[in-house]
């Protein structure tokens, strides 16, 4: 009894909150509680207690072009990446850097803030052009290095080609089903492109399910059911936040004469919501 | 219809021309009288070409060229109903008309476009060609919005094409709805067609990206009184396939600025008259965006003319001069690869051309190739002027040669000054006249070509510089002046 007054008196602010703010994009009833988020709002560097860098090409951790054949080098300089004006911005160049013709940046929780399920969602406006490769994504756990990906699991809650402004794409990767045989959906904009406003991208993950949304429009679920056979490595593990431009590599092919430079992506906020 | 644009296309140019400056007058006439009000309520209809021509619409070919290029063609259409626009482009050398080329003009007074941003239809070719130009904008009364897309790529089956407007609150009474300009594609005519030729509102596209000089950061040389004009005019915005499509527009689109009037002006055309002494930058948007590209210009101040030449035109053949007509020329740099250096940025001070040769090592003018040659058998000398406006290298020296029978049989003669020897010398800031005696030249009938260049292979030293000249011209000193 007493249980049962206590949840329904949570459920009543969590209804009140919501009225309050009936205007706004309130996350899914189930995921109500805010466990970790960056609204950007201090101009200059990214906060240190939430972010940690990738630095150069892969190279440097014996995995050249991070795997995809990727051509940038990423650095921490103000040039590629800042908080400025209420926005993170993450800047891909075209400059010749320590060997590299571009340059970016790429930002992760990892060691910060991990966690096993919830809703991950951030507000982006992306940036455009052929070989422009901005991710919104999650990477699981590797354990000291002992478990290696793909078995770590992976979940891209937004992946985006520059040459296709109006789509993006949402998918899982773990054990044998991976890189090009991932579990994958796309979302595809009518009369608006994901390069001229802010969209809200999201996945709401809980035991055995991933649910992608765009804009609180829920556009595919991804169960075990999906990855047939394979493990479904979800359940366990505790996945960290990355957001960054690649520019070139296997997923879009690489950047043309045409394609303009500088391009930016702009995060308004990423926010984690617990049940 | 027909029978009208039957009549029309045999018009000329002069008489199109005049009719527009009737209507334009009619115009501006109607805009007094409603002073202060807004245009009177012009038709946003957005169809030029559908099933048929739209009201209003006329058709005008250029002076010259072939004149029933276009027809309405009823077999080949988009969609069951109606007819397509037929350009018959001719075989090169046609003699009723080595191109085809037309503008579509309203003539009901003008449409609000204001509301669209492209100009859309569907086209095929009988091969795979590329239509020169093709756009709007064109009126025969100013074009002041004109649109190019330039080589626009046919293929042999129906394609949608689009048209983007750089600004479209501009075009509040747009006449010239659609134009083209089209020759042989590899000396051989052929066939287009378009049809559902109309305006839209389209959606997605994005990222527009105006840009002035080709985009590139321009750096020039110029005078007070000098003036130039603002060039490489494009706009290339993002479609929703994300392709970028390109266009040329006309310099009406833009608003152009200057970081220093003091030093530079420029105007709404793009014309930028230099003022005074110093450096400033020109720039430009459109609809608000920034363009990529600028023009520095570096006044030195006053500028210093040649002297001007005072020899009897009856004993001179001139080259580059404005103090006499020139011969025809080739060139006046032959970008010779792949180890000439010298680029041209050429200036006109108060209506003297001068010669700008930057990075110098050597530069060749011609005058034999697609214009005649020159016969010099009556000329003793060539003279020309010639400007360091930096300090010149010690050591320096400038080699002057002309060239008969190029090519085959050569025979030439050739000057040389130095910075340190002989007489006149190399020298910074004053015009040096260098004189090269072709007396000796066994034939001079056949002069073809002129080289400068930083002399001989052991003296580097008069490489990379800025050179200018002037006043290039043979001459007779024999004859009684």
């Amino acid at each position: 009894m007493k249980r049962k007054l206590i949840s329904l008196c949570t459920f009543c602010i969590a209804a009140t909150l919501t009225w309050g703010c009936g205007d706004q994009n309130e996350p899914e009833e189930k995921f109500t509680n805010l466990v970790w988020s960056d609204e950007f709002n201090t101009d200059g560097p990214v906060d240190p207690e939430r972010w940690i860098f990738d630095i150069g090409t892969g190279a440097e951790i014996g995995l050249p072009g991070w795997g995809n054949q990727e051509q940038q080098y990423y650095t921490d300089r103000p040039e590629n990446i800042k908080v400025e004006g209420g926005m993170l911005h993450i800047t891909a160049r075209r400059e010749s850097f320590n060997g590299s013709n571009f340059t970016s940046a790429k930002i992760l929780t990892r060691g910060l803030f991990e966690t096993t399920f919830g809703r991950f969602e951030a507000s982006i406006k992306l940036p455009f052009g052929q070989g422009i490769w901005p991710a919104f994504w999650l990477l699981g756990n590797d354990s000291n290095g002992t478990v290696i990906w793909p078995q770590i699991g992976e979940i891209d809650i937004m992946e985006y080609r520059g040459q296709q402004p109006t789509v993006i794409h949402g998918s899982i990767h773990g054990p044998g089903y991976s890189a090009g045989n991932a579990v994958t959906d796309s979302y595809q904009l009518n009369n608006a492109r994901f390069d001229t406003k802010f969209h809200v991208f999201a996945v709401e993950w809980g035991p055995d399910y991933i649910d992608f949304y765009v804009d609180d429009e829920l556009y595919n679920t991804i169960t075990p059911a999906d990855v047939g056979s394979n493990e479904w490595v979800f359940n366990d593990n505790t996945f960290y936040i990355i957001l960054n431009i690649a520019v070139g590599g296997t997923f879009v092919g690489p950047p043309d004469d045409g394609t303009p430079f500088p391009q930016t992506m702009l995060v308004d906020y990423v926010r984690v919501y617990s049940e | 219809m027909s029978i009208s644009m039957k009549n029309l296309a045999s018009n000329t140019m002069k008489r199109v021309l005049a009719a527009g400056v009737v209507l334009l007058v009619t115009v501006t006439a109607c805009e007094r009288s409603v002073d202060g009000l807004s245009q009177p309520d012009l038709t946003a209809n957005p169809e030029v070409f559908i099933n048929s021509f739209s009201p209003g619409l006329e058709y005008y070919p250029y002076e010259g060229s072939l004149n029933n290029a276009f027809s309405v063609d009823t077999d080949n259409k988009v969609g069951n109903r109606g007819a397509s626009m037929r350009f018959d482009i001719p075989n090169v050398g046609d003699p009723n008309g080595a191109f085809a080329g037309a503008i579509f003009r309203d003539d009901f007074g003008g449409r609000n476009l204001t509301s669209y941003n492209a100009l859309t239809f569907y086209a095929k070719a009988t091969r795979g060609g590329s239509i020169n130009d093709i756009g709007f904008g064109q009126d025969f009364l100013g074009n002041q919005y004109e649109v190019s897309r330039k080589n626009l790529q046919l293929t042999t089956n129906w394609r949608k094409y689009v048209i983007p407007i750089p600004d479209a609150s501009v075009l509040d009474e747009s006449r010239g709805l659609f134009w083209y300009s089209e020759g042989p594609e590899d000396g051989e005519g052929y066939t287009f067609w378009i049809d559902d030729l109309k305006y839209e509102a389209i959606e997605n596209m994005a990222q527009p990206r105006p840009s002035i000089f080709n985009g590139e950061a321009v750096t020039q040389t110029a005078f007070i009184g000098s003036s130039t004009r603002v060039t490489g005019l494009g706009y290339t915005i993002n479609q929703a396939d994300g392709q970028d499509v390109t266009i040329v527009p006309s310099s009406a689109y833009f608003t152009f600025s200057s970081s220093n009037p003091d030093v530079a002006t420029v105007d709404v055309t793009g014309q930028v008259s230099v003022v005074g002494t110093g450096e400033a930058e020109i720039t430009a948007s459109l609809a608000g965006n920034v363009a990529t590209g600028s023009l520095t210009v570096e006044s030195q101040g006053e500028f210093v003319s040649a002297p001007t030449p005072t020899r009897d035109p009856a004993n001179v053949i001139s080259i580059f001069s404005n103090a006499y007509d020139n011969v025809g020329v080739d060139f006046y740099n032959g970008f010779y690869e792949p180890f000439q250096t010298t680029t041209s940025n050429d200036f006109e001070v108060n209506g003297d051309n001068i010669l700008a040769y930057e990075n110098f090592n050597f530069v060749g003018i011609e005058f034999r190739t697609n214009v005649p040659s020159i016969d010099g058998t009556n000329m003793t000398h060539l003279t020309m002027d010639v400007f360091v406006p930096n300090e010149v290298p010690v050591g320096s020296s400038l080699l002057a040669r002309i060239v008969n029978n190029v090519g085959g049989g050569e025979t030439s003669a050739t000057a040389t000054i130095f910075q340190n020897i002989g007489s006149p010398r190399l020298v910074s800031g004053q015009w040096v006249t260098l004189v090269v005696d072709i007396r000796g030249m066994a034939d001079r009938s056949n002069l073809g070509q002129i080289i400068l260049a930083a002399d001989g292979d052991n003296n580097i030293a008069f490489r990379g510089q800025t050179l200018w000249v002037d006043n290039i011209y043979l001459y007779n000193a024999d004859a009684a002046n």
